[in-house]
């Protein structure tokens, strides 16, 4: 009998709320099925099975708070006789007063208004918090009836705004001060974090990159929009491919020590709508032909800003990128997203003058700029990273 | 369909994209991406959700006559005559 538990949700998370079982005893399961929702900072987050088997008991009700660690369900074993619970009694008593000791007892007894299986943003479920609204209770307008922000506004207003701070104000962390944002409180852990421990050096790299947006402009005309690719899905696949050479940029410092990652799992850091920030993973990004890794890049950012994504995103990325888009500022000084030891920016391409054999003229440039950890690689190996990946973004047809 | 029920659409889906904007309040001559922080890929969504609504194919050419409402109106009315 295996104990699940609740999985790393990266750096910056130690606890959610279950709101969802999405499997019950008997049910069978494999590797990368979700088993639960838990609502973190962040939003819902779709929690995967590690191993296969069949689950055989539930250690948690739905409102329970569940730290990263926390045994969550037993499940048994392919193959393992399905005999009655005793062989595996004094294991469970061992797990339960862990899971138990972790979750204040009024918890336990009044469970939050019943939430799960609601699709909703997260400023919409930040703003139901805040005021005390049942998602249960709101009709969702937003894409696949999901509850967006003006949804909670509007039943707010229903209900009547005034008795909804009253609420809001016994919950107590709201007033004229600054309220304690659970996002924010969440990416400061992980950046004060990563300030302290990780001596990060700075390079930067002008790059033209006239011909990868002329290239991708070209590809784009002819193809239905939702066959079309953004300058981001290119920068993504350079990464992953300088990556291949570049292997200590790629992985994790944990105990002392680094270790690279054998997959390419790029992290992309997603604006969320309101504030904050998510940086999940495309897992296997270097080798999905560009179309594939469009795809995923738009399907992620959706599923994110709509609040529901899976943990193994959240927690899997080996590095990240963190592009500033369309319509940001020239360039960025990323900090690393512990335990991954580089962060790679990029500013928003502008045409600019440049100077070509001798010649000043009018170029789409991009700066790019990375960040990583001195404790695994030097400047130097940096620069040559930087670019590899310029030097892709002059053949873009070959990503 | 008039150009009121193509501001109408257009309106429902660029609130789909930017749920917590105060469309109403949302002037027709300013720069609406700027105006609602709409990035690439939400800009996209809202191309592919025109498409589908209105079933015109907007190129990624004249993505910039879609930069403010009533210019984005004018030329969707234009395409749907055209």
């Amino acid at each position: 009998m295996g104990i699940f538990r609740m999985p790393s949700l990266g750096a910056d998370m130690e606890a959610g709320t279950l709101v969802e079982w999405l499997k019950q005893p008997g049910d069978r399961v494999k590797r990368g099925d979700l088993i639960a929702v838990v609502e973190t900072q962040k939003g819902a987050i779709e929690i995967e099975v590690f191993e296969p088997g069949t689950v055989a008991e539930l250690l948690l009700p739905v409102g329970a708070t569940v730290p990263v660690g926390t045994a969550m369900a037993s499940i048994r074993e392919d193959g393992a006789v399905a005999v009655a619970p005793a062989p595996d009694a004094a294991a469970m008593k061992e797990e339960r007063p862990t899971a138990a000791a972790t979750m204040p007892a009024p918890q336990l007894q009044v469970p939050p208004p019943p939430s799960q299986g609601i699709k909703a943003s997260p400023a919409a479920r930040k703003f139901a918090e805040e005021h005390d609204i049942n998602l249960a209770s709101v009709p969702g307008s937003g894409p696949d009836g999901a509850i967006v922000f003006v949804d909670v506004e509007a039943a707010w207003q229903r209900q009547g705004g005034a008795a909804a701070t009253t609420a809001a104000a016994r919950t107590g962390a709201k007033g004229d001060g600054a309220p304690v944002d659970g996002m924010r409180a969440a990416i400061a852990a992980a950046m004060a974090r990563s300030k302290r421990e990780i001596p990060h050096y700075y390079l930067g790299q002008t790059v033209d990159v006239t011909i990868a947006a002329d290239w991708l402009a070209q590809r784009n005309a002819d193809r239905k929009p939702e066959e079309r690719a953004v300058f981001g899905a290119l920068l993504l696949k350079a990464i992953g491919l300088s990556l291949k050479k570049y292997p200590e940029f790629n992985g994790s410092f944990a105990d002392g020590r680094f270790a690279a990652s054998a997959a390419i799992h790029l992290g992309m850091a997603i604006a969320l709508r309101g504030g904050g920030l998510i940086a999940p993973a495309i897992h296997d990004a270097a080798d999905l032909p560009l179309d594939q890794l469009m795809i995923r890049l738009r399907d992620l950012t959706n599923r994110v800003r709509a609040g529901r994504f899976r943990s193994s995103e959240l927690a899997d990325a080996t590095i990240t990128l963190t592009s500033l888009g369309e319509r940001g500022v020239d360039w960025v000084q990323p900090i690393i997203y512990p335990p991954q030891v580089a962060i790679v920016g990029a500013g928003t391409p502008t045409v600019r003058p440049w100077i070509v054999d001798g010649v000043p003229v009018a170029r789409q440039l991009c700066d790019l700029t990375l960040a990583a950890d001195h404790r695994v690689s030097d400047g130097h190996r940096g620069a040559l990273f930087l670019r590899a990946i310029e030097a892709l973004l002059q053949n873009p047809e070959a990503l | 369909m008039t150009a009121d029920d193509i501001r109408q659409i257009l309106l429902e889906e660029i609130g789909n994209i930017a749920p917590e904007a105060d469309l109403g309040a949302l002037d027709p001559e300013v720069d609406y991406r700027e105006k609602l922080d709409i990035d690439s890929i939400g800009f996209l969504n809202l191309i592919i959700a025109i498409g589908k609504r209105l079933k015109i194919e907007v190129p990624e050419k004249d993505y910039a006559r879609l930069g403010t409402l009533s210019g984005a109106v004018s030329y969707l009315v234009a395409r749907k005559r055209g």
